[in-house]
């Protein structure tokens, strides 16, 4: 097989620029970074192909093989049409993020920084609750309230609400 | 069998319905189940124990590839097992009518869980098949998750139902890793097939023996969780905080039982295994220990039943593993005992607490006398749990000390071990009738006043339905121990797997004679006796030796860990920032392919060119390109990085068309075309520079990282496509394209015809990418309100001069330049202000509109022959779009495009999808096409060909995305600007605002 090393190399030159610009902050260079990297799968779907041919279109006097390859470039004709669609909701994205934030910035995430310091105390897994000695509820059966009756020593130590260690600082 | 599983689905999917409209007495409906079963199960009885007749089997195939069938097999063992199921289950089912108040929440759901459950227990013991086994087994533990948590509001109810679940799915994952190793050494998956190869398979040696020791070790794990032994015991006493007839069925008779009945199942073949007498003799006993000796710690009488439960599991289990002809007849009977005994204390206990309110013994008082049919009952179930004559128990545990004398007699393992496992078992019993004992004193007896209680309980009577459940099972109990060689008749043949220890050979009876046994029973009562009576120096000398080794807070403990480990990996791991996600995927991908690329030193033979003879030109456009990704790179404008990057776009459009790709040229160049637009639109209100808070982090990583992907890539492109030895499949395509899809063009009869599905695909997402789009600007709804140009004032949409913008000169002056109400060129030019108007532009698109929407139909029909296409139509119909869009506002696109975006994108989705459909009806395959020719007026003879239908799908996709593009990007966001809420109003910062005071 052969091997075109021009559309090899500026397939790397996009891919190094597009991933720089993929690492960005900012939205916008983050899509361009996308643009590039499609231009450049692009590229080397096309430089699968081979040497460059006639446009494929049937004439049953050609050859197959002197046909530039249909396969990619169907692949490609998809490509294309999938990056404009994904350009054009990226660019929306941008949009809305700037209404909301005034920001063409990608943030962290709090949300994930927080899980690293969240407390290790969960009030459904953790917390002391009463042992429970009927299936029914007290208000039915004067009995069964416990409080009342002296000596009897049940743990009972419920902590009501959140724990108070609890931090939600960010 | 398969009906009979099949109901207790059924009726349980249809319970919730018989709930709603019947109440509570829907229970009895779904009592029948079970009961109907039973009565069935009986009939059953001449086929199952028939010497001639194999055992009813029944074999559905499901995924015979993995030897995983739905075979189901009634043996002896079954049928035993399937009579305490399914019966116990019935008498429960009934039970539940008066436990439960027709109010209850959840009602329906519940009794829906209880009956599956009841089915799938029967699916369990009758299983043939390992794997389906385990599929019955692990559906156990999530009905009695489901089940221990009716309480949904209880957070007691909801963590037992977690632990339970948590504890028993660990054991059931070891057992699938067992059942799968013992199945692939055994060479089949039929649990009657592996038994009978046991043999040869516990004979051999090296690594295959190994693999069955292990493989039978880790079953026994699962056997071991399920049942609640050390030390998994916690688990039962805190599933407690099920309803009580769940914990009387699932905790007592039946689902704990299932680890019982893969003992008894596996240990005809595998009690020889190396590991099978150590782990369930030495946890059986200990868990007998235990159990009973914290039992006689509780004081809820539900508690004393669950860790009496406990002792009685692990003294069962060794019965029944020991694998001897005794010991299975004693165990089985042992099996049937306790789930009498069992289930009629736990529906006892129910009572208690439904009358009275509680199960705190040291609250009631004087329950015997206020109830004393109940009490009755309870001492039969209570004196059968203690052993004593003439009771089920009593006949099953002297068989069991007279299956382990004999052991300790003639047995294998010499007198010393069994001697002693013997004594163990006699202290448990003492135990055991402690326990027992104190259950009946603390629940029915009239207790001193010093506690500061009144002198009775109060306590409603009991109706005959309520009581009729745990009677009947206490008739039972007396029944077996009154005539037990009814029993022994159905253990026998299961027994007889077995190789006999004693010569004389073991029955059933309430007589024996002066043996040992009966000794060793005596000394149970007496010692058990003594217990009770110092119960308040037990309970005092129990509270000092508290080991502090407690399994339930060592599991709790172990989840903390797990926990903190969670939370450190996922604090490790994500970070919430991008750049770290996206680094980390490269860097894996650059050091593993490049590893690849290095290890298998590919070979480098390929033909390499710099200029491709068939079109030089092509270097030109490259180093163009270069050109705009640097440029993209560096640009310090928003605009200026945009128009690099199109260049890039419009070279790689060159490139197409070099290399002899005209479809993709024209594509590239429309598609780059419209983003361009998009981009100016979508971005015009963001602040034109680009250098932001954080732009520049990380420049040399980032510049490694890139330079060193896009070297990769380089190289792992040359490497592919030297490998590459095969000529191309595409050779074929031309030729295929002409005669099967009746077309020239053979990229685009490859998009609709041969590889059609991909372009459905593509579709779709372009259809899911324009909602979005126009979600993402309008938020509610996608703008299919179209606003008519009639409604507007002339001249005033667009009016330049908001503050903060410095005056133009030529703005000035386009501003005084007259508004005119009419039309002379596009249908609503004249909405706009008049310093927003090119009279040249409205002109040339007054001129070419017409033209472009032709020329895009043109090129959506010819496409199939030449250059074009649905998406190259569909593109060229966008832009003529957006020339009218540009030239005339947002009311000009209004009125060029009456539809909404949304219909277009459905209406092209349709039409694609009836193509691939509509050749079914004649016989065809999905997206199969046909050739038509006709002959029309004026066009003459026409070649038409189905697949140009979807694309003319493609087509209206594609339209619908430009115009969604357009009607988001554009005129929403001319609405935004002229409402003043895309203007920019720079923040400084964006840090948290409390923070700035």
């Amino acid at each position: 097989m052969s091997v075109n090393l021009t559309l090899l190399l500026v397939m790397g030159v996009l891919f190094a620029i597009g991933i720089y610009l993929l690492l960005e902050r900012s939205l916008t260079r983050v899509l361009l970074g996308l643009m590039l990297l499609a231009n450049a799968v692009n590229l080397l779907l096309l430089a699968t192909g081979g040497y460059a041919g006639l446009a494929p279109i049937f004439n049953k006097d050609i050859p197959a093989a002197e046909f530039n390859d249909p396969l990619p470039q169907a692949f490609i004709l998809t490509s294309i049409v999938i990056s404009f669609a994904v350009t054009a909701f990226m660019l929306s994205l941008i949009y809305r993020s700037w209404l909301l934030s005034r920001a063409d910035h990608i943030q962290d995430d709090r949300e994930d920084r927080r899980v690293a310091t969240q407390d290790l105390f969960d009030a459904e897994e953790d917390s002391e609750i009463a042992v429970e000695v009927s299936d029914f509820h007290e208000n039915d059966h004067p009995a069964a309230s416990r409080e009342m009756i002296p000596g009897v020593t049940l743990k009972k130590t419920v902590r009501p609400g959140p724990h108070p260690e609890r931090t939600d600082n960010a | 069998m398969l009906i009979v599983l099949c109901a207790h689905f059924i009726v349980a999917m249809l319970a919730p319905i018989l709930f709603s409209r019947w109440g509570r007495a829907a229970f009895y409906v779904l009592a029948a189940v079970p009961a109907a079963s039973f009565v069935w199960l009986l009939a059953q009885y001449g086929n199952v124990y028939s010497d001639s007749a194999p055992s009813p089997t029944l074999d559905i195939p499901w995924v015979p590839a993995l030897d995983l069938n739905l075979t189901f097999r009634m043996d002896q063992l079954s049928w035993l097992m399937s009579l305490l199921v399914l019966g116990v289950g019935a008498l429960v089912l009934a039970y539940c009518t008066r436990y439960f108040k027709s109010a209850d929440a959840g009602l329906g759901g519940f009794g829906a869980q209880l009956l599956a459950f009841a089915g799938t227990m029967f699916g369990l013991v009758t299983a043939d098949n390992l794997i389906l086994l385990f599929v019955f087994w692990e559906l156990t533990t999530v009905l009695s998750y489901l089940l221990i948590g009716y309480a949904r509001t209880r957070i007691a109810a909801r963590r037992a139902a977690l632990q339970a679940l948590i504890v028993t799915t660990f054991g059931g994952l070891a057992m699938l890793v067992g059942l799968i190793m013992v199945g692939e050494g055994a060479g089949t998956y039929s649990i009657s097939g592996v038994l009978a190869k046991a043999p040869e398979l516990v004979a051999a040696q090296g690594t295959p023996g190994r693999v069955l020791d292990i493989g039978i070790a880790l079953i026994l794990v699962g056997a071991v969780t399920k049942s609640a032994l050390l030390p998994f015991h916690f688990w039962l006493p805190g599933a407690m905080a099920a309803p009580t007839p769940v914990s009387a069925y699932l905790h007592a008779a039946a689902m704990v039982k299932a680890g019982i009945y893969l003992v008894a199942r596996l240990a005809p073949g595998f009690s020889g295994t190396e590991y099978w007498q150590v782990l369930i003799t030495v946890l059986g006993l200990a868990t007998m220990l235990l159990g009973g000796w914290r039992a006689l710690r509780q004081h809820d009488l539900k508690l004393i039943l669950a860790y009496g439960t406990v002792s009685q599991l692990g003294f069962i289990m060794t019965v029944v593993g020991l694998g001897s002809r005794e010991a299975a007849l004693a165990g089985m009977a042992m099996v049937l005992a306790h789930g009498l005994f069992k289930a009629t204390l736990f529906l006892v206990v129910g009572i208690i607490d439904h009358q009275s309110g509680t199960r705190d013994i040291r609250e009631l008082s004087g329950v015997f006398r206020s109830a004393p049919k109940l009490g009755v009952v309870a001492l039969i179930g209570a004196a059968s749990m203690a052993g004593l004559p003439p009771l089920a128990g009593f006949v099953a545990k002297e068989s069991v000390f007279a299956a382990f004398e004999a052991n300790a007699r003639y047995g294998s393992a010499g007198h010393m071990i069994g001697v002693a496992v013997l004594a163990v078992m006699v202290l448990g019993s003492i135990l055991t009738f402690a326990y027992s004992a104190r259950f009946m004193w603390g629940g029915f007896a009239s207790k001193p006043s010093g506690m500061g209680l009144a002198a009775a309980t109060p306590f409603k009577p009991v109706g005959w339905l309520f009581l009729g459940a745990p009677a009947l099972l206490s008739a039972l109990t007396l029944a077996y121990g009154l005539y037990p060689p009814v029993v022994e008749a159905w253990i026998a043949p299961y027994s007889a797997l077995f190789p006999a220890d004693d010569p004389h050979g073991l029955h059933l009876a309430l007589w024996h004679g002066f043996t040992l046994p009966l000794a060793l029973s005596g000394v149970v009562v007496a010692g058990g006796l003594g217990l009770f009576l110092v119960r308040g120096r037990f309970e005092a000398l129990q509270g000092k030796l508290r080991t502090g080794i407690d399994f339930e807070r060592g599991y709790r403990q172990l989840i903390v860990v797990l926990d903190q480990v969670a939370i450190w990996v996922t604090g490790r791991t994500q970070r919430g920032s991008l750049f770290f996600y996206l680094a980390v995927i490269l860097a894996t991908a650059i050091a593993s392919v490049g590893a690849v690329l290095v290890w298998t030193e590919p070979s480098w033979t390929a033909q390499k060119y710099f200029v491709d003879p068939g079109s030089p030109f092509q270097v030109i456009a490259g180093i163009a390109m270069l050109v705009g990704a640097f440029g993209a790179a560096g640009a310090k404008r928003r605009f200026m990085a945009v128009l690099m990057v199109s260049v890039t776009g419009y070279g790689m459009a060159l490139i197409f068309a070099l290399q002899g790709a005209p479809d993709l040229a024209l594509t590239q160049m429309l598609v780059e075309t419209i983003i361009l637009v998009a981009f100016v639109l979508a971005l015009r209100s963001l602040p034109p520079g680009l250098a932001e808070r954080g732009a520049g982090e990380h420049k040399v990583l980032r510049a490694i990282l890139g330079t060193a992907f896009g070297a990769l890539m380089v190289v792992v492109g040359i490497v592919a496509m030297g490998s590459r030895i095969a000529t191309p499949v595409s050779l074929s395509l031309p030729k295929m394209a002409y005669e099967g899809g009746g077309g020239l063009n053979v990229v685009n009869v490859t998009l609709v015809d041969i590889r059609v599905w991909d372009t459905f695909g593509e579709i779709s997402v372009l259809a899911i990418a324009a909602t979005g789009v126009a979600s993402l600007i309008f938020v509610r709804g996608r703008g299919q309100r179209l606003a008519r140009a009639e409604t507007v004032a002339p001249g005033s949409i667009g009016r330049v001069g908001e503050p903060g913008r410095v005056p133009s000169p030529v703005v000035e002056l386009a501003k005084r330049f007259a508004v005119v109400p009419a039309n002379p060129w596009l249908v609503a030019g004249r909405t706009l202000a008049p310093e927003r108007r090119s009279v040249i532009f409205e002109v040339v698109t007054r001129l070419v509109f017409h033209s472009i929407i032709v020329l895009s139909i043109y090129l959506l029909l010819a496409g199939h022959n030449g250059t074009g296409g649905g998406f190259a139509g569909g593109l060229v119909a966008g832009l003529a779009l957006t020339i009218r869009y540009l030239a005339g506002g947002r009311f000009e696109l209004a009125e060029a495009t009456r539809v909404s975006a949304g219909t277009l994108l459905g209406v092209g989705l349709a039409a694609a999808a009836l193509t691939g459909i509509a050749p079914l009806f004649f016989g065809g395959e999905v997206f199969q096409s046909a050739i038509l020719t006709f002959d029309l007026p004026v066009f003459g003879h026409v070649k038409f060909v189905t697949s140009t239908l979807f694309d003319i799908g493609v087509y209206l996709v594609v339209v619908g995305l430009v115009i969604d593009v357009l009607r988001s990007l554009g005129s929403e966001i001319d609405q935004h600007e002229e409402n003043g809420i895309g203007a920019i109003t720079m923040i400084e910062d964006d840090e948290p605002l409390e923070v700035a005071r």
